[in-house]
């Protein structure tokens, strides 16, 4: 969900700030009636950035996130700028609307839009062009929309600040555009504020709010990280569509390679303040030539990675932008990396079509795709991953388990009211056998991770570990009995003490439990990062001295610490950068496979439960609608969730084939107050009928171990698919 | 992805890994973190803050240094030398019992401190051991508990210290005992909202995982991450107390007879206001105010370097 962890402490304030600054007012056009007053179109550039360079100076620390980027962005295009954290493509963003942090300014380059040179303007002509000509969509948009204004006069505020409208005419405005966004009587939603409205929504006003003023560029600076894969899918067509009817140019600043494959014309890759590569989308992903972009590439868990292979890693992490480096910026971590390299900056070359490359020993030829098994293939004969002989008593069994949440209020007759956060789930989990739990945020996946480890006690159901039931114990009999059930936590920033040594966190577990003198945890400390391939200097260390991966991988071995029989890893990479999530990835599988050990893998992400995952359980509102193996649920896709989720995954191949219209999943999560009756998709599925309403569906086996909650399952008992579009 | 992609892959992860050892190192990044030192180069940034702690720095060393250069006899009265304005010998007078004004200055400036010193860390480590019990304990015990709180809060202090002193005789142990039995109500209120923070952060529910106890868990866990605000509010809670002290010896209700501090000073002087005796005044509270002023600038400062709200 995060994946720029630095941008989560900017908050509200600042946030909001920065839209609120983006629609001071102007003063420069004087409008008739604003849809008249933009010149026509001209084609050809809209915004050209030549060599621009910006530096954040904050006490006496100077980092310099961007150093010679040159960009250009063509009428009716959407340039693509991609990077991970700290590659400065949201600065470049940044530089653009001329909103650069407190301490940042642009020291050098040029940004050009449409003749105007924007660098150095001054604040009142540039308050003119922000907002107007050049609008931004942010990426969180419950910080960035005021919390105590009607959306309706927030969608409208541009327009009065910027044309000088009517307070109606900027009503009736604001209404179309909110109708353009796809907001449901529009009229009527106008007077919501913005936590009435579901995070879909919100970025959907945010969307409006940007584009009221028709401007010429849009600055979509990471618009759907902050939602669900099936929003997303919604929200990047709507950004696409409205491009193209309104004939505006885009810039898609984003870390998700899939996003940029699909809805990029042109892209950017950035690594550590400058671009890496850049050209059209189909030559950069088909023809790639920077070392980097092409690790980045490997290092992505998809949806076809054959995964009996082992996950490419790009190792290290990305440099430090304070100190001055000289030589290619990614030679460090490359492994094409030479003398050459390491002392002399690369220059640009360009080939045919733009495709422009900074690196001393580009990658040639084409790039070819292959181990890809496509997704409707029978599951392989030969299971990549070695499955135990069933036991009699699996390691860890889940019987009904749920878990309610009392909310504040009472219902209309009454009772009191509850979130149900689990209804019922059930499902085993063998020895050395690993269970991927999928499905959206508020699925309740997380709520049942908490109650395996018993972090939380479920209303009713049973989590039994070892024949004895965990979920009746008192805390007395639980404390010897946690040493064998660990976690691992998604935010290794928040799950490492900050004022403790690494050597202390990982001592921890074994002083908790009783375990040895120092000297052996000490010892037994060593031995846990050797495991986990961290060096013995980082033991004397202090969390915020690693960096996200280093911090991670503490985690796990933390976590391995006594020696657990079961896992549960709740969203472990999801806060990681690509290139450092697949080093995790990789160490995950290992450390499964050595040591015998029972997990549950909890994600939103898809592609990061097939690769570790011997079976899967997908959830949505609390109950588990399809579980199989692996290369069932992947393979021979029986739930229309399912099948949702999976066309929803961005693949990173601009060539990949589009899903198919009606796979995709309408609409949002209903409330788990009060959930639907009957199935609890019916509201969100294509092919609902009148049995979905009335009756609920029971888990009923497909094929082998292969169970599905549908009434209407895409592949019948037989295992024979079933035409999506025929009911 | 291609079959290039994965040879060379598995080329380079060989040969990678074994380099990413040492430079894993090397190339971790900073991050803003509260540290001695980070503390430190915030207050070189922080002019007031930085006014403060040499300010405070001066009044202590006044008071406690002070007395070892400046001899005078604060032991016995000598009313010969009563009530003398500012002259060779006295260079601030002598009061209406003959001692000198600038030794009796620092005579009450040490009393009042270590009263301010002690009362606070005796308010802090009842608020923080308090504020943890009830925050990390949650549910009907943390309700008991903040009650307990709210009730001891609407008591008014005056009206309790007068009782007490018609009761008890006042020395500087008891004085600080019973304005710390007063102030931990606020620093228990504080640690608890910032327990209650802290306890559903990753960290803590890891260390639950583990098994740990409710005590490892306040000790070692919520403690040291709240230290930063508790410190901040030892410094605000020293500058109260050094009020609280000034105002008790005001009226009446502090030190007896001989031990002196800044309130029954600036009492005695006030009596004397109309006969125009102003170095009995002046100069006495000049000093409360510098150092109530010091504190709370250098309390601000900290906060700042904390990165939170500490009141």
């Amino acid at each position: 969900m995060f994946d720029k962890p630095d941008e989560r402490h900017l908050g509200f304030v600042s946030q909001y700030r920065r839209v609120a600054k983006e629609m001071e007012s102007g003063t420069v056009r004087t409008s008739d009636g604003f849809e008249n007053a933009r010149e026509p179109a001209d084609g050809g550039r809209v915004l050209t950035i030549r060599d621009l360079s910006v530096e954040i100076r904050r006490g006496d620390r100077v980092v310099h996130p961007v150093s010679g980027v040159n960009l250009a962005l063509d009428r009716g295009q959407t340039l693509g700028i991609v990077g991970e954290t700290g590659s400065g493509k949201s600065m470049t963003g940044l530089a653009i609307m001329g909103m650069l942090p407190a301490g940042g300014r642009v020291t050098g380059g040029s940004i050009d839009f449409r003749g105007t040179e924007l660098a150095g303007l001054p604040a009142a002509r540039y308050r003119a062009i922000r907002g107007n000509d050049i609008a931004m969509v942010f990426q969180d948009s419950m910080t960035a929309l005021n919390p105590t204004r009607r959306i309706g006069e927030q969608v409208a505020e541009p327009v009065r600040l910027h044309h000088r409208a009517s307070k109606r005419a900027a009503r009736t405005r604001a209404a179309e555009l909110l109708a353009l966004v796809g907001i449901p009587r529009p009229a009527e939603r106008m007077d919501d504020y913005p936590h009435q409205l579901s995070g879909g929504m919100r970025q959907r006003v945010m969307i409006a709010m940007a584009l009221v003023c028709e401007p010429q560029v849009v600055i979509a600076d990471e618009p759907t990280t902050a939602l669900d894969v099936s929003i997303q899918a919604e929200i990047l067509d709507l950004l696409d569509e409205l491009r193209s009817r309104l004939g505006m140019s885009m810039i898609l600043v984003t870390h998700d390679m899939g996003v940029i494959a699909r809805h990029a014309d042109q892209v950017a890759v950035m690594y550590a303040g400058r671009v890496a590569e850049t050209g059209p989308t189909p030559a950069l992903f088909g023809h790639t030539r920077h070392r980097y972009t092409h690790a980045l590439l490997a290092s992505i868990p998809s949806l076809t990675h054959d995964r009996r292979e082992k996950l490419f890693s790009i190792p290290g992490a990305p440099p430090d932008l304070a100190v001055p480096h000289a030589g290619c910026p990614f030679a460090p971590r490359c492994a094409a990396a030479t003398d050459l390299c390491r002392e002399g900056r690369p220059t640009l070359s360009e080939e045919e079509g733009g495709h422009t490359h900074a690196c001393w020993h580009p990658v040639s030829g084409p790039t070819v795709r292959a181990h890809q098994t496509p997704a409707t293939a029978p599951p392989p004969t030969a299971s990549p991953v070695l499955l135990p002989e069933r036991q009699t008593t699996p390691r860890l069994r889940v019987v009904d388990l749920r878990r309610e949440y009392p909310v504040g209020g009472r219902g209309l007759l009454g009772g009191r009211r509850t979130v149900k956060a689990v209804s019922g789930v059930s499902f085993e989990v063998a020895a050395g056998e690993t269970f991927g739990l999928v499905g959206e945020s508020g699925c309740g996946k997380s709520s049942l991770g908490r109650m395996l480890v018993a972090l939380d006690r479920p209303t009713s159901g049973e989590v039994i570990f070892d024949g004895a039931p965990v979920t009746r114990m008192s805390s007395r009999e639980l404390g010897p009995r946690r040493a064998q059930m660990q976690m691992m936590f998604q935010d290794s920033n928040a799950s490492l003490d900050p004022r403790m040594r690494i050597g202390a966190i990982l001592r921890e577990p074994m002083a908790i439990q009783g375990i040895g003198r120092r000297a052996e945890r000490t010892a037994r400390a060593r031995e846990l990062l050797r495991d986990v391939g961290l060096p013995l200097s980082v033991l004397e260390r202090y969390p915020h001295e690693l960096s996200g991966g280093q911090r991670q991988r503490v985690g796990l071995a933390r976590a391995l610490a006594l020696d657990p029989k079961v896992l549960v890893a709740d969203e472990p990479v999801s806060a990681l950068d690509v290139s450092i999530r697949s080093q995790v990835l990789n160490l995950m599988q290992r450390v499964q496979r050595e040591r015998e050990l029972s997990s549950v893998v909890i994600s939103h992400d898809l592609a990061v439960v097939r690769y570790l995952a011997d079976r899967v359980g997908v959830m949505y509102l609390g109950k588990l609608v399809e579980t199989g193996t692996t290369e069932e649920v992947y393979g021979a896709t029986a739930h229309p969730y399912t099948a949702g989720l999976l066309a929803a995954v961005p693949e990173a191949d601009p060539g990949a084939p589009l899903p198919r219209a009606g796979t995709r999943v309408r609409g949002e999560l209903p409330s788990p107050i009060d959930p639907p009756s009957g199935c609890r998709f019916r509201t969100r599925c294509a092919l609902a009928t009148e049995v979905c309403a009335a009756a609920e569906p029971a888990l009923t086996t497909v094929a082998g171990t292969h169970q599905v909650a549908c009434h209407h399952p895409l592949r019948s008992g037989a295992g024979q698919p079933v035409e999506l579009t025929a009911r | 992805m291609s079959s290039r992609h994965v040879n060379t892959a598995e080329a380079t992860q060989t040969d990678a890994t074994a380099r990413s050892e040492t430079e894993l190192a090397e190339l971790t990044r900073a991050r803003k973190r509260v540290s001695p030192r980070s503390v430190l180069r915030t207050l070189r940034h922080h002019p007031l803050g930085l006014a403060g702690g040499l300010l405070l720095v001066l009044v202590v060393g006044f008071c406690l240094l002070g007395p070892l250069l400046y001899r005078t006899n604060q032991a016995d009265v000598d009313l010969l030398n009563a009530a003398l304005p500012p002259g060779p010998g006295h260079p601030l007078g002598t009061d209406p019992n003959g001692f000198d004004v600038l030794g009796r200055l620092m005579e009450g400036g040490k009393v009042s401190l270590q009263i301010g010193l002690l009362a606070a860390l005796f308010a802090t480590t009842i608020g923080t051991v308090y504020g943890a019990v009830a925050g990390l304990a949650g549910g009907i015990l943390d309700g008991f508990l903040m009650r307990v709180v709210d009730i001891l809060l609407s008591v008014p202090f005056l009206f309790f210290v007068l009782i007490l002193s018609a009761r008890f005789h006042a020395n500087a142990v008891s004085l600080s005992l019973v304005i710390g039995g007063f102030s931990w109500l606020v620093s228990a209120r504080l640690v608890r909202g910032e327990v209650l923070t802290l306890r559903v952060r990753e960290f803590v529910l890891a260390a639950r995982v583990m098994g740990a106890s409710r005590r490892r868990l306040i000790l070692t866990h919520l403690i040291p991450n709240a230290l930063g605000v508790i410190i901040v509010n030892i410094t605000f809670q020293v500058a109260d107390a050094v009020l609280a002290v000034a105002a008790l010896g005001f009226l009446g209700f502090g030190l007896t007879y001989p031990t002196a501090d800044w309130g029954s000073q600036l009492a005695s002087g006030a009596t004397y206001i109309s006969a125009d005796r102003w170095w009995l005044i002046y100069p006495v509270g000049g000093c409360i105010v510098l150092t109530v002023l010091a504190l709370n600038l250098l309390a601000d400062a900290l906060r700042d370097a904390v990165g939170r709200r500490a009141d």
